[in-house]
């Protein structure tokens, strides 16, 4: 993983001492709530209906075993001892205090992390896809290129007041596990004829109160341009995107409104200034960042094991694990595992200290010290040894890790809701939780097979609804929690939004409001039809018939 | 009287700014000093101010392109931009254009909700200047210049990238 130099560790250094005083001059009362807000938000720093929130960055949500440990004595020392991991693959924390921010900050930089534009009007985290570096058929490693991004994101001075948050997406592999398609900007890493390494552009996707897929602007960019190119997008938006009202403030609104072609013209016309300039990455650079994601020792070995192929004759539940939760390597006898966080009576993507140090263990014995978060809120250790398995599963089911639900109906995506978030209109976590205490047995699970459910508990759409298979969003209807529900969403390579099946639900409805939406699909699908391809084939009305079908 | 900092010091400030309300009448009254105009006062009276022997500087606010100009910029002594609000970050493009784009070499002034911790980023984007409330604390305001060392990207104060001299 990427390794800060000394001027990288100068700038954190830095900026500590920043917000520091910022913290002290606002406790002193020399700044304002309001001129305190975006320093602090810009430092990842909430107020919340409770206690103030904290969100840590993870750079396109890769972490060390030494990182996560830190997490986790930072959640035992500043927080209740667990954290929460984001659907911007980051890591949050809800109950820290204001005036112990920076110290937090400063335990933080010891292990080269940080809280910079976590939240804000500004260029947000940039996430990827959790197999990167590892994945079979990969295009291209996606992660030198997120680092790059992240050094041309940090302290921008343009782009530090924009008129919304902005969020940055980028995916080289070949099934897009990033939601790539409902960014601000989504890059696709892709190769020209020659072999060249470029990249399609996409802008003005986002979710949020009006969903968007986001459009190509540029079909290929030439990887030497990728800095001034995503400088003119963003000067482009900064001047022009809407800052009269806050619910259309973001890019998606700008490309919407001007059209794609139009924006597409003032991109060019503002990056023909700045082509080719001392902006324009070098060979040397893109090496540089190269070097620090280069292929990690691998020992050669056969492609699979022989005493794993009998643990899984003999060990039921471990076959299962293996075959939800562990995905092909590049190399072979290495394979992808992805532990999911969403065992049940805790918050989906909640992972107490002792969990993070077990985890940063495992990793550090199994995975080459390294593990990723996941923007489904899972943590993900890429390079594991086929031969270990076993060990790493048995391990796994003392810390209640070893849930075998990855991609089926329980792993749901949630957002922390109105238990925590003053944004929220609702509760989602108890509706996530009364879910999968319905759905909680395996074989059905698993016949139900490939799935995503998503919940916001507000339009901000924090728990990405509006690509889930199935959607579900808090609304508030006269004081009320209330939960509409959306079917067909989808954030891969063929992004869809999903659709509003009709009037809003109870918390109390919703359990069984699932259980029809499925048992349709159940009764309709042919063959080995997953539920998105049922519903793009049967269309909404079934589902809308049964699950508003009166009762005689 | 706001105050005037430039070269990381406080100076005199002889510049009179007239607001968006100034009517031509002011403009004829006017015979000696120096002046920074709206521009809109300006485009409208374009004869008006090339008579004049007094110095004139423009500002544009942050929903006015340095593009409306209209003229050599470096005609101007002084643009100003201003910041209605500190979080509105349009002057942060407006003047990185002016430097790049227009080749203004000129002072380039931040005006308006010009506040401690915005300095360093408007430094970086090409400002020149910065004019700030007659009430805020001189040491404090002259810090905010010095929160970085360093930083990654091109700007107009530093055009060559940190990855291009790491």
């Amino acid at each position: 993983m990427y390794i800060y130099d000394e001027y990288d560790h100068k700038m954190l250094e830095e900026r500590i001492i920043q917000y520091r005083d910022q913290t002290q001059r606002y406790l002193d009362g020399k700044l304002s709530d309001e001129q305190f807000l975006p320093l602090r938000l810009q430092n990842g720093l909430y107020i919340q209906r409770l206690a103030p929130m904290i969100r840590v960055a993870v750079p396109y949500g890769l972490l060390s075993s030494t990182q996560l440990r830190k997490l986790a004595s930072i959640a035992r020392d500043y927080d209740k001892g667990y954290a929460h991991l984001s659907t911007r693959q980051n890591i949050q924390y809800n109950w820290p205090k204001l005036e112990q921010v920076p110290d937090l900050l400063a335990e933080l930089a010891e292990v080269s992390m940080h809280a910079i534009q976590t939240s804000g009007n500004c260029i947000r985290n940039t996430t990827t896809d959790q197999f990167a570096g590892s994945a079979k058929n990969e295009i291209e490693d996606s992660r030198p290129w997120c680092e790059i991004i992240r050094q041309w994101s940090t302290f921008h001075p343009e782009f530090a007041y924009l008129p919304r948050k902005f969020k940055i997406a980028v995916c080289g592999t070949e099934i897009d596990q990033a939601a790539t398609q409902v960014h601000d900007i989504g890059l696709y890493l892709l190769k020209n004829d020659q072999g060249e390494i470029g990249f399609k552009v996409l802008v003005g996707g986002g979710l949020g109160r009006t969903p968007l897929i986001g459009q190509v602007i540029c079909e290929y960019l030439p990887w030497q341009h990728l800095l001034t190119y995503l400088d003119a997008i963003m000067r482009v938006y900064n001047m022009e995107g809407r800052r009269d009202n806050k619910y259309k403030a973001r890019i998606k609104i700008l490309v919407k409104e001007l059209g794609i072609d139009a924006f597409r013209e003032k991109v060019e016309a503002q990056w023909q200034f700045s082509k080719g300039n001392q902006a324009t990455l070098t060979e040397a650079e893109v090496n540089r960042c190269k070097s620090f994601f280069s292929t990690p020792d691998f020992e050669q070995l056969p492609d699979e094991d022989e005493v794993i192929n009998a643990a899984l004759q003999s060990d039921l539940l471990f076959k299962n694990w293996v075959d939800r939760n562990v995905a092909p390597h590049k190399q072979a006898g290495y394979c992808i595992v992805t532990l999911c966080i969403k065992d049940i009576g805790a918050a989906p993507g909640d992972v107490t200290d002792r969990q993070m140090e077990f985890v940063a263990d495992l990793a550090e014995r199994y995975s080459f010290s390294e593990l990723r978060v996941t923007h489904e809120q899972n943590l993900t250790l890429a390079d594991v040894r086929i031969k270990d398995l076993y060990e790493i599963y048995k391990a796994c089911k003392t810390e209640s890790l070893a849930t075998p639900y990855l991609g089926l109906l329980n792993d749901i995506v949630c957002c922390p809701g109105g238990d925590f978030c003053s944004l929220a209109n609702a509760k989602s976590i108890p509706i996530a939780e009364a879910i999968q205490r319905r759905f909680n047995d395996f074989d059905r699970l698993n016949n139900i097979g490939d799935i995503t459910l998503n919940i916001s508990g507000c339009m901000n759409a924090c728990g990405h609804h509006h690509v889930g298979n199935i959607g579900i969003i808090g609304v508030d209807k006269k004081g009320a929690e209330f939960y509409q529900v959306a079917l067909g969403g989808d954030a891969g390579r063929e992004a869809k939004l999903a659709k509003i099946l009709g009037p809003s639900f109870s918390q109390e409805e919703i359990p069984d409001v699932i259980e029809k939406i499925i048992q349709i699909y159940l009764d309709e699908r042919q063959h080995n039809e997953k539920f998105i391809d049922a519903y793009e084939r049967l269309g909404m009305e079934p589902f809308k018939e049964k699950v508003y079908a009166k009762a005689d | 009287m706001p105050k005037l900092i430039k070269d990381g010091a406080f100076i005199e400030n002889k510049w009179h700014l007239f607001d968006k309300e100034t009517d031509v009448e002011a403009i004829n009254s006017i015979n000696d000093g120096n002046y920074i105009v709206p521009l809109k006062l300006w485009l409208d009276n374009k004869e008006l101010f090339s008579k004049k022997t007094v110095d004139i500087g423009i500002w544009l606010d942050s929903d006015e392109s340095p593009l409306s100009l209209e003229a050599d910029v470096n005609d101007f002594s002084v643009i100003a931009l201003n910041f209605p609000i500190f979080r509105d970050g349009r002057s942060f493009s407006h003047a990185a254009i002016l430097r790049q784009q227009l080749n203004f070499k000129e002072d380039l002034r931040a005006i308006g909700d010009v506040q401690r911790d915005q300095l360093s980023y408007m430094l970086s984007c090409g400002f020149s200047s910065f004019l700030v409330p007659e009430e805020a604390n001189e040491e404090v305001l002259l810090a905010g210049f010095h929160d970085f060392s360093e930083n990654y990207q091109s700007t107009v104060a530093k055009p060559t990238p940190l990855f291009r001299r790491r």
